[in-house]
């Protein structure tokens, strides 16, 4: 797996923000599940977004429910995952994110849960009549194209974090390793100098008993 | 049926309806439990949090919202572990902070409650959203204290963003700066560590038949 070139989670071109849901990172204990829920109306687009990024193999277990606990998406073990869908029955739907398989590393997770579309900065626009002039629609334009660089340089920085959290790992097991494998190196040396020397003590002491 | 129907889309409708915008997304947290959530952001970030607690009411078998009494603790610590909030709020509280150092800021809520039966073994629910940097800004305000158009406060909000996406670069290279020392000091770690333990082994190697060499010379076997 560490081998072979990971496929890179694609940068998503999401409506221009959210209407609701939440952008979190959190920890994840080992031997635990933890669970967010939201209430959704009928109709309401939303995608849960997820990356996983310290903590052992870097995956955990994901799945989502609509209100009658219906499984919309159920995956095991996943590093990253992106779900959409559209709210069929309205209601408090849930998504959890289960790190039960594991027994002593904890995981830090990110997930980003969208719902719907992003509301006008302005309660009044959304009441407009008249078409936007091209200043406007110029605006609109740059602040949807920027909105897709901010979520690129988040998916990034998660990919950075992720691949920063293994480095350092990597850094503290050479380290861990040559101080271990130096005291073993001495120590089996020192036993075997020692086990030998004591085979010809016991030797001559035998000898010593049987000429007597 | 559909009165039922119907009635639960009412109660569902005023769920949703007084839920205010952002803060739909729940979890339930229990007595002594604590959860952290962590932020990664540039310096001179403005991070604001809100959120709203409901308690288990048994006798009515729903969620109510919280006693005044039951508040909820929130602690933000930066990424060299100091503290740079720790206060408690009530039961709806907002919280708000500005990064001083890029890095993992790491927020964390626990509720202050001391006695063990308040929660009469329930779970807290608590409602929580977190906006970070540009997302933060309540523009509403912003354009009735610079008494700004509605062009320029989409201008503004461009502004704001491309200023954002510029601190967050900023900390992209201040990251890609520690990792590449990382992965140096690994480098160097193994190196080091290569050479120190070949010349271990080889002076081990030596003492050991130095040793033997002599102790059977003394013991005239040799």
């Amino acid at each position: 797996m560490d081998g072979a070139p990971r496929p890179a989670a694609l940068p998503r071109r999401r409506p221009a923000g959210r209407a609701g849901g939440a952008e979190l990172t959190f920890e994840l204990p080992e031997s635990a599940r933890q669970c967010f829920h939201e209430p959704l109306q009928r109709g309401l687009k939303f995608t849960l977004d997820f990356q996983v990024i310290t903590g052992g193999h870097y995956d955990v277990d994901c799945y989502v429910e609509d209100p009658n606990g219906k499984t919309l998406y159920k995956e095991a073990k996943k590093q990253y995952d992106s779900f959409s869908h559209r709210a069929e029955v309205a209601g408090v739907y849930t998504f959890c994110f289960s790190n039960e398989f594991s027994t002593f590393s904890h995981k830090t997770v990110y997930f980003d849960f969208q719902v719907g579309d992003e509301p006008p900065i302005l309660p009044d626009m959304s009441h407009r009549v008249t078409a936007l002039t091209q200043m406007e629609s110029a605006c609109v334009t740059i602040h949807e194209a920027l909105n897709t660089v901010i979520d690129s340089q988040t998916h990034y920085r998660l990919r950075e974090a992720q691949d920063r959290s293994r480095a350092e790992e990597l850094n503290h097991h050479v380290s861990y390793w040559s101080v271990g494998e130096t005291v073993l190196l001495l120590v089996v040396s020192v036993t075997q100098v020692m086990l030998l020397k004591s085979f010809f003590t016991e030797t001559r002491a035998t000898t010593g008993a049987v000429s007597t | 049926m559909a009165a039922r129907g119907g009635l639960l889309g009412l109660v569902l409708l005023l769920l949703v309806g007084a839920v205010p915008r952002g803060l739909g997304l729940y979890f339930h947290l229990g007595e002594t439990e604590r959860r952290c959530f962590i932020e990664e952001i540039p310096d001179e970030t403005m991070v604001i949090g809100n959120y709203r607690t409901q308690l288990y009411d048994k006798q009515r078998e729903d969620y109510m919202p919280a006693t005044p009494g039951l508040g909820m603790f929130v602690e933000v610590k930066d990424p060299d572990d100091k503290v740079i909030l720790s206060r408690q709020y009530g039961s709806e509280g907002r919280f708000t902070f500005t990064s001083h150092t890029p890095g993992e800021h790491q927020i964390c809520l626990h509720s202050n409650s001391t006695k063990f039966s308040l929660f009469a073994g329930g779970m807290l629910r608590v409602h929580l959203d977190i906006q970070v940097g540009e997302h933060a800004n309540d523009y509403a305000e912003i354009a009735a204290k610079d008494k700004l158009s509605e062009l320029q406060l989409r201008v503004r909000q461009l502004i704001e963003q491309v200023e954002q996406i510029q601190k967050e670069q900023n900390y992209q290279r201040w990251r890609e700066e520690r990792f590449r020392q990382t992965s140096e000091s690994t480098n160097q770690r193994v190196l080091w560590w290569s050479i120190v333990q070949t010349l271990i082994l080889v002076a081990i190697g030596v003492w050991q038949m130095r040793h033997l060499k002599s102790f059977f010379e003394a013991k005239k076997l040799v």
